[in-house]
């Protein structure tokens, strides 16, 4: 282990990404974008390691790097992963090769700027999940969203600006107010932004809940808990198909590693006391968010919808304070990663031919795209959480821990195995199949081997992930289980 | 009588008697220079700083001394401050020199001479340890800037800014003078120090003393330019030439924070309550005032006067921390961060008026927020810079904008004003809207201009670093943070 691997994942992308803006003009936008792949398949190849090397035995952080960064502050440049974060920069790194591949035909308009745009901001994301200092957590964090920012009002829809806006500001309110509980805990822990020294932090009971209310503002926004979710659908509807898939496959998660990484640790009790909250507004994002993706004539409108509905699964895993449910919940965000990305993908696939995302704009779609209608189905079963697939893993671990719980509480999350398949296949039913509802469809030509070679590949880690779960969740078994024992420990002296 | 005169040492006060004397070499020999790009007189200019920083860093001390009977101080705070005056002068006369070529009606010689003869006046207020030796100061740093203000004879815009600001800094004077009699009848004394040793030692008047705080404070926010002494900022900052606008935004603001340090700092350290309370008022103000109004503006230079407004207002919560509840222990951190925002301030705001100069010509002066549509189809690099410097000023990291918030936020906490912090993270929230406003012209925008963007290209070099300097402060500030620590801990 001697090379600094996190440094390399989360430094490699983002020096790629200066190289690809070094290509300048859009006359060399082929070298632009081999550079962007090039860059991205070796960000992909470095964070292979991160799993071959784990060691599953321990809870403690591995592949550690530290520096100091600005002592005046004692602020360090410290990173690391342990079993909850290491599958996240993986899986940021793996989208991100995706993403690049999916932009390749499509984007044609600043494609240097484009392609640059993702890699820093896979680089930054990366750094969001090693992070192991609380001020190079919040600086990737905060940074990250300039990207994407840019990435939806450059290259976004007709409303780009206000979603790209409103976007920014949302996140950005959550994070100053977690700026401040930050500043808190240093003066509070005699001068120390090191995360895990927070962890041991004794802290009264008000000032708990005060943190975490705090950081439920921040990560609320970033999942997105009802009711501050409303930004996500206008920002994924006007958002490209790239920036979608990463919005969706690693921004949402953000939220809900933060609630791992900070909330639990820090504010244990806090959590304990608040938990009811957060169950009954996972449940209502469950419930409330899957009839209102029943009714959305968007595609993309009802995929984000959906993502709400499946984060809210993901909190609920959360606080429910069991092995089985957190695990659940990672497990979750794994396969919501792939899931939604291809979902995503696959409506840009579509949006690329038509130039709509109406569902009544389609119909009869298999008749002309038997191939891609195929692999669409195994997608859209995994929306809707069908087992063999990943999505249902996640889905009935959660539920079991639920049944555990309090039977109420399972029963409002078994809803969406009914919810979630009715949404999703309802609407797979209207785009593909039936008659060929114009001549923009009947034109329609199947996926080409690059759009084939995406969504194959997003196929078999939905459909190996389904089968044989056991390689996802075995890193993650220390880390849970030492999360449970220290949020069980009362910080209350 | 004779024999109890001392001959005042001139070694502290070496970088302002060069500067005076090159000043008025300069103004005689321009007489004789014809050329509108008067390269003699901007060469002789730029030597005369690149002198007064290196008379400034050999007569560099790290103990205090006094001289002229104690009314003149140099200490390590004020070096550092004028080193960064000398500097930011530089590269705003740097940044100026095609903007006022291009303009036929601007004197060009007097330009630059003004430019120094306000750089003696901020040198002289940074080193003042004596309210009149500050006042003296002042009053030759604003006679300078209002004439600054005034160069378009024929400009209406310029001479209204002119009188406005004319009149209202000669009010302003009037308040600090005022205040500063008053305190001079509490305590008896005009030396700062010695004020300082009289309230510490002695019961003053109380209902006098504070009566000329009032004013003292009042008269420093508005030089400082905030609410509800504000009003003077944007239509100066809209009406000058956009060379002056810059000159008025950068480089006095480092005076104006060496004021604020001697007077209420040094002088009136004791008094830290009172005008701390005053101060947290002006502070939440302008940061509530600055930041709403510049959500409303459709010129850029308006925008960015508000824009420093709310800047100000921030810094000075640097300031209202640093004594609680009687306590200093938290002075240094708090002064120091507020240092470092000014630090950081100015290097932003310069660069972000210097792109708006490049990107104006003759007859033109790309000031509206319109002119920046689609600037990233025109000059990608310049589009990035001027993002590098919204994104700093609107506090997002990797930029040094972020630090600058984090260095005065963590102050606040530190001295248990959370609301204090909640506030003005909640109002700085508010002025990221209009800081994205600008990306979003920049990037989300066709342009309504199509000519590429054109300089010398020294000009671009410059700005470039400057840019780029945003940046990379941010990702390394710990240097300049232990410099304004250092020099702070060396000078109170």
């Amino acid at each position: 282990m001697s090379y600094p691997l996190l440094s390399l994942a989360i430094w490699i992308p983002i020096f790629a990404g200066l190289l690809v803006l070094a290509t300048g003009s859009d006359r060399n936008a082929p070298m632009a974008r081999v550079i962007a792949l090039a860059g991205a398949v070796f960000g992909l190849l470095v964070t292979i390691p991160l799993y071959t090397g784990f060691d599953t035995s321990t809870s403690a952080m591995q592949f550690v790097e530290l520096a100091p960064w600005i002592p005046r502050f004692n602020i360090n440049y410290h990173l690391g992963v342990d079993g909850i974060s290491m599958l996240f920069v993986i899986l940021n790194s793996f989208i991100t090769v995706l993403v690049v591949l999916a932009g390749w035909q499509v984007v044609e308009q600043k494609v240097a700027q484009y392609n640059a745009a993702f890699l820093i901001m896979s680089g930054l994301l990366n750094g969001i999940f090693c992070a192991l200092d609380g001020v190079l957590f919040y600086v990737f964090f905060e940074a990250s969203l300039i990207p994407l920012y840019l990435i939806i009002g450059v290259w976004g829809g007709p409303n780009r600006v206000y979603a790209a806006i409103k976007f920014f500001l949302y996140t950005l309110l959550g994070s100053l107010l977690f700026l401040v509980s930050l500043l808190y805990l240093f003066i509070q822990s005699g001068g120390s932004f090191a995360i895990l020294d927070w962890h041991q932090l004794p802290l009264e009971l008000n000032s708990q809940i005060w943190i975490f209310l705090a950081f439920l503002i921040a990560f609320g926004v970033k999942v997105p808990m009802f009711p501050v979710h409303t930004w996500l659908p206008d920002a994924h509807v006007e958002a490209p198909t790239g920036g979608s898939v990463v919005l969706a496959a690693i921004g949402l998660k953000l939220g809900a590693y933060g609630f791992l990484r900070f909330s639990l640790p820090i504010a244990p009790d806090a959590a304990q006391e608040l938990s009811g909250l957060m169950i009954a507004l996972s449940l209502i994002a469950v419930v409330y968010i899957g009839f209102v993706a029943l009714i959305q004539a968007d595609m993309k409108k009802l995929v984000a919808y959906s993502s709400i509905s499946h984060m809210g699964f993901v909190t609920l895993g959360f606080f429910m304070f069991s092995a089985m449910g957190i695990e659940g919940a990672l497990v979750q965000m794994i396969s919501h990663g792939f899931v939604s990305g291809a979902m995503f993908l696959c409506i840009g696939v579509l949006y690329d031919r038509m130039h709509t995302r109406q569902i009544a704009d389609y119909g009869g779609v298999v008749n002309t795209m038997p191939k891609f209608a195929a692999l669409f189905m195994l997608f859209a079963m995994a929306n809707a959480g069908l087992p063999a697939t990943s999505g249902f893993v996640g889905e009935f671990m959660v539920i079991l821990a639920a049944v555990d719980f309090n039977f109420w509480v399972a029963f409002a999350a078994a809803s969406t195995m009914i919810l979630g398949a009715a949404y999703t296949l309802w609407m797979y039913k209207r785009v593909i199949f039936g008659e060929i509802a114009n001549d923009h469809v009947r034109e329609l030509t199947d996926i080409n081997t690059r759009e084939f070679f995406i969504l194959f590949v997003l196929a078999l880690c939905v459909l190996g992930m389904g089968l044989y779960p056991q390689p996802f969740t075995e890193v993650m078994h220390a880390s849970v289980n030492d999360l449970l024992r220290h949020v069980a420990i009362t910080k209350i002296q | 009588m004779f024999n109890d005169f001392v001959a005042p040492s001139l070694y502290p006060a070496a970088p302002e008697i060069f500067l005076l004397t090159m000043a008025c070499v300069i103004l005689l020999l321009d007489l004789g220079v014809k050329s509108p790009r008067r390269t003699l007189t901007f060469v002789l200019t730029q030597l005369t700083l690149l002198g007064c920083a290196a008379i400034t860093l050999a007569t560099s001390n790290v103990e205090v001394v006094y001289t002229f009977s104690n009314m003149f101080v140099d200490d390590m705070l004020a070096d550092f401050l004028k080193l960064l005056v000398y500097l930011t002068v530089s590269v705003v006369l740097f940044y100026s020199r095609e903007y006022i070529q291009a303009r036929q009606d601007v004197p060009k010689g007097e330009y630059f001479v003004l430019a120094l003869l306000a750089t003696l006046g901020m040198m002289v207020m940074i080193s003042a340890n004596h309210f009149l030796t500050l006042y003296l100061g002042l009053e030759m740093m604003s006679l300078c800037l209002y004439a600054m203000v005034a160069l378009r004879r024929s400009s209406a815009v310029c001479t209204e800014a002119a009188m406005k600001y004319f009149i209202l800094g000669a009010l302003a004077s009037g308040l600090l003078l005022y205040g500063m009699s008053m305190i001079y009848g509490a305590t008896g004394s005009l030396e700062i120090t010695a004020v300082a040793e009289r309230l510490y030692t002695h019961t003053v008047d109380d209902k006098v003393l504070v009566f000329g705080i009032v004013f003292l404070v009042a008269g420093l926010a508005f030089k400082l330019g905030v609410v509800p002494f504000h009003m003077w900022v944007p239509d100066v900052y809209h009406g000058a030439p956009t060379s002056v606008t810059l000159f008025i935004g950068a480089a006095p603001k480092l005076a104006a924070f060496a004021i604020v340090m001697r007077l209420l700092v040094n002088g009136l350290i004791t008094q830290a309550e009172d005008w701390q309370s005053m101060l947290i008022i002006l502070s939440v103000l302008s940061m509530a005032i600055g930041n709403l109004v510049a959500i409303a503006q459709t010129n850029i230079k308006r925008m960015l006067a508000y824009s420093a407004i709310s800047h100000m207002g921030f810094m000075l919560l640097g300031i209202v921390t640093g004594v609680v509840g009687g306590d200093a222990r938290f002075a240094l951190n708090a002064y120091s961060s507020a240092l470092f925002y000014v630090v950081t301030y100015v290097l932003t705001t310069t660069a972000a008026f210097g792109l708006i100069m490049l990107f104006s010509k003759a007859g033109f002066e790309s000031d509206e927020l319109e002119d920046f549509k689609g600037l990233n189809k025109r000059s990608p690099w310049f589009a990035a810079m001027m993002m590098f410097v919204m994104l700093s000023m609107a506090g997002i990291p990797f930029f040094v904008g972020f630090f600058a918030k984090f260095s005065v936020l963590q102050a606040v906490v530190a001295a248990g004003y959370y609301w204090l912090a909640v506030v003005a993270v909640v109002l700085s929230l508010i002025g990221a809207f209009y800081y994205l406003r600008v990306v979003k012209f920049m990037y989300f925008d066709e342009p309504k201009h199509v000519e590429p963007i054109e300089g010398p290209t020294s000009l671009k070099v410059v700005l470039s670093v400057n840019g780029v300097a945003v940046g990379l402060l941010g990702l390394f500030p710990q240097m300049l943070m232990s410099l304004c620590a250092y020099t702070l801990l060396r000078s109170l």
